[in-house]
């Protein structure tokens, strides 16, 4: 029996107590400063997603702490890196925002570290029991950043829509998961990986089962078609902010745990969970675009166009080799900005009186504001998957990943889902450059935004041009997960 | 065999409660069949040899949700059908009983307490799992599951801040 705790696993999660160390300082920082001191808080949460940040690098290789319930390795730093920069850009987003809508930012920087944290336990976690604590931790902290404007009803609603249907398929998450403990006698997934290899386990229906139980908690999570329902509803009713991190830190972090859970802990499971994954994948994809099509307001746009892309990522695992996966980190990696770009730039058109959050806000912007239509130009193409950008490089090397698994048909209806989809980017970009009516609304801007969206741009244009060395790191962060085991296992 | 009959019966019980929670008309009888189900689950954890989680499923579910449960009834005061019993002394028959079954019970633990001969709990220079189920269990989260466990109170303080967030007036 393994006693405690030693100060080698405390090392480790350095990030971690470094991020919860800070998270609690905001707390009190709160209580002790001023009334309105957002811009102060502001800063102390910047300060310590950098100082976390930082502490990332105090060491390397693959480790394993905690008798073994946490992974430290490349694949876990790669995604805490994402949730960091897109923790820090959600904060540079919310200052302006908060102050507009009158919302206490002290447990609103609190939340948001919090929900850092969770995901930060995400992306380590190798046992089942890590890996709900920090699937918790993040859902929580995001149920009540949907509902923080608590004037406004939509976000109210948002919130509860949200808790309701989140519970309920962390419920379906969780039964998948006892059946897996049960079914192996483990709860850590790379105990639990050889004992399904054995022959009598391998076709046993009750595992079967669980493994579409768990496919159904996580395909919530990442909002995929058939379980996509609350995403369109949440994403508009949320602060924007939020609605920003939550479509890319939690829908990053949970792809991070499922690569965990399938790749790591159910590799002999492959061809049960890779047909139930190509089905949601061809669903997702289809149907989100489609519903795009249709809508009015851009967050709902951007919503629907989210679960379009989690249906595109979904590609990478269906193909399930190394190639496919470290596609899909590049593709979150670069979702991540993309996404981010688009949302701070409808922050930059919330004023007091305006939303601005509807297609219409956007007509004739070119003309009143040339950068912001800009950034918001190169955000959709991008999303829409056009050279030079970024997202082209994405959705590029996902394609290529799984021609090179002999998924083409998978291949092809990426492709025309990308055609699809590029009607309703290209309809804002008309809006914007096209129509010359004032109705629309004026951004204004502040340093804060300034450098949110300079960031956002930077990185699409970056990567769109010079893309090796991201794809060099993602290579090898995916290396670092039992990929190994997975392709053997395949014919 | 013998444990197999008692799942099943247990496990028949559990399902049936459960069909009438869903089923029945009145809310505050919904509710209390709710408490038999939890009871049984408890029983079931019994059966399993995990007296401590049974003891939790009573007292955090039975005792606290429910309660909870009874809250929200009471305040959304759903319509009631009319009382089918007549008996004007029902009431004072019922609270009568209730309170001698109190009575009994903390006599009963009193006598329990008084007449223990019990070891202390921890035996010291122990090193190694302890004896007991709930021993073990506090063992376990203090050892192996530390992080998680220290995770799980920032996950509390995150519900705690959320509930001050959303139920304090507006500043």
């Amino acid at each position: 029996m393994p006693a405690g705790v030693s100060l080698r696993d405390f090392y480790y999660l350095l990030p971690e107590l470094v991020l919860t160390g800070g998270a609690l300082l905001v707390l009190i920082a709160d209580v002790l400063l001023p009334r309105r001191s957002g811009h102060a808080l502001a800063w102390i949460t910047l300060l310590v997603l950098a100082a976390t940040l930082a502490s990332l690098g105090t060491f390397s290789g693959t480790h394993e702490v905690a008798h073994g319930l946490i992974a430290v390795d490349e694949f876990a730093l790669f995604f805490k890196v994402v949730f960091l920069v897109s923790a820090a850009v959600t904060v540079l987003m919310s200052v302006r925002y908060l102050e507009i809508e009158g919302a206490s930012p002290g447990e609103y920087y609190f939340l948001i570290l919090c929900a850092t944290l969770g995901m930060m336990i995400l992306a380590g976690g190798i046992d089942l029991i890590t890996i709900f604590i920090g699937l918790e931790t993040m859902a929580v902290s995001f149920y009540i950043l949907v509902g923080f404007i608590k004037p406004n009803q939509k976000s109210n609603e948002a919130a509860v829509k949200y808790f309701l249907l989140g519970a309920f398929s962390l419920g379906i998450l969780l039964y998948g998961m006892s059946l897996l403990y049960g079914l192996s006698g483990t709860t850590n997934l790379r105990v639990m990986a050889p004992v399904f290899f054995g022959p009598e386990t391998r076709h046993d229906p009750r595992l079967i089962l669980a493994v579409m139980l768990v496919v159904a908690g996580v395909g919530f999570k990442i909002a995929a078609v058939p379980f996509h329902m609350w995403a369109p509803d949440v994403y508009e009713g949320a602060p924007t902010p939020v609605t920003a991190f939550l479509s890319v830190g939690s829908k990053a972090a949970s792809f991070a745990m499922i690569l965990r859970i399938f790749l790591e802990g159910l590799p002999a499971m492959v061809h049960d969970w890779q047909i139930l994954f190509e089905a949601l994948a061809i669903v997702t994809m289809t149907v989100g675009n489609l519903a795009a099509l249709t809508q009015t307001n851009l967050k709902r746009m951007l919503a629907y166009s989210s679960i379009a892309h989690a249906g595109y990522i979904l590609i990478g695992l269906v193909a399930g080799t190394p190639r496919g996966v470290s596609a899909m980190l590049i593709y979150l990696f670069i979702y991540t900005f993309m996404q981010l770009g688009a949302f701070t730039v409808i922050v930059l058109m919330r004023r007091r009186d305006v939303v601005g959050d509807e297609l219409k806000d956007f007509s004739g912007l070119h003309f009143r504001h040339p950068y912001a239509a800009f950034a918001m130009l190169l955000f959709m193409l991008s999303l829409g998957g056009i050279p030079p950008t970024a997202g082209f490089m994405g959705k590029f090397w996902l394609f290529s990943a799984a021609i090179d698994a002999h998924y083409y048909w998978l291949a092809v209806i990426g492709v025309l889902n990308s055609a699809v989809s590029l009607y309703y980017y290209i309809r804002l970009v008309v809006f914007m450059y096209l129509k010359k009516d004032a109705t629309g609304s004026e951004p204004s801007t502040t340093p804060a935004l300034t450098v949110a969206l300079a960031i956002a741009v930077v990185a699409t244009i970056y990567i769109g041009i010079y893309p090796r060395v991201l794809f060099e790191i993602a290579e090898a962060s995916a290396r670092t997960l039992g990929v190994v085991g997975i392709t053997a296992a395949l014919p | 065999m013998g444990q197999a009959i008692a799942f099943y019966t247990l496990a028949a019980f559990i399902l049936g409660f459960a069909v009438l929670v869903v089923s029945t008309k009145d809310t505050v009888h919904s509710v209390l069949f709710l408490v038999l189900d939890f009871l049984f689950v408890a029983a079931l954890y019994v059966l399993l040899g995990a007296p401590f989680l049974a003891a939790i499923q009573v007292l955090v579910y039975a005792g606290g949700i429910v309660v909870l449960y009874l809250f929200v009834v009471m305040l959304v005061n759903l319509k009631r059908p009319p009382e089918a019993h007549q008996d004007p002394h029902r009431r004072t028959k019922l609270g009568f009983g209730l309170a001698v079954a109190v009575l009994l019970e903390l006599g009963a633990i009193a006598t329990y307490g008084m007449t223990r001969t019990g070891s202390p709990l921890v035996v010291p220079g122990t090193n190694g799992p302890l004896p007991g189920n709930t021993e073990q269990v506090g063992w376990l989260l203090y050892t192996s599951y530390l992080i998680p466990f220290e995770i799980a109170s920032m996950l509390l303080l995150v519900a705690m801040i959320g509930a001050i967030v959303l139920a304090k007036r507006e500043l």
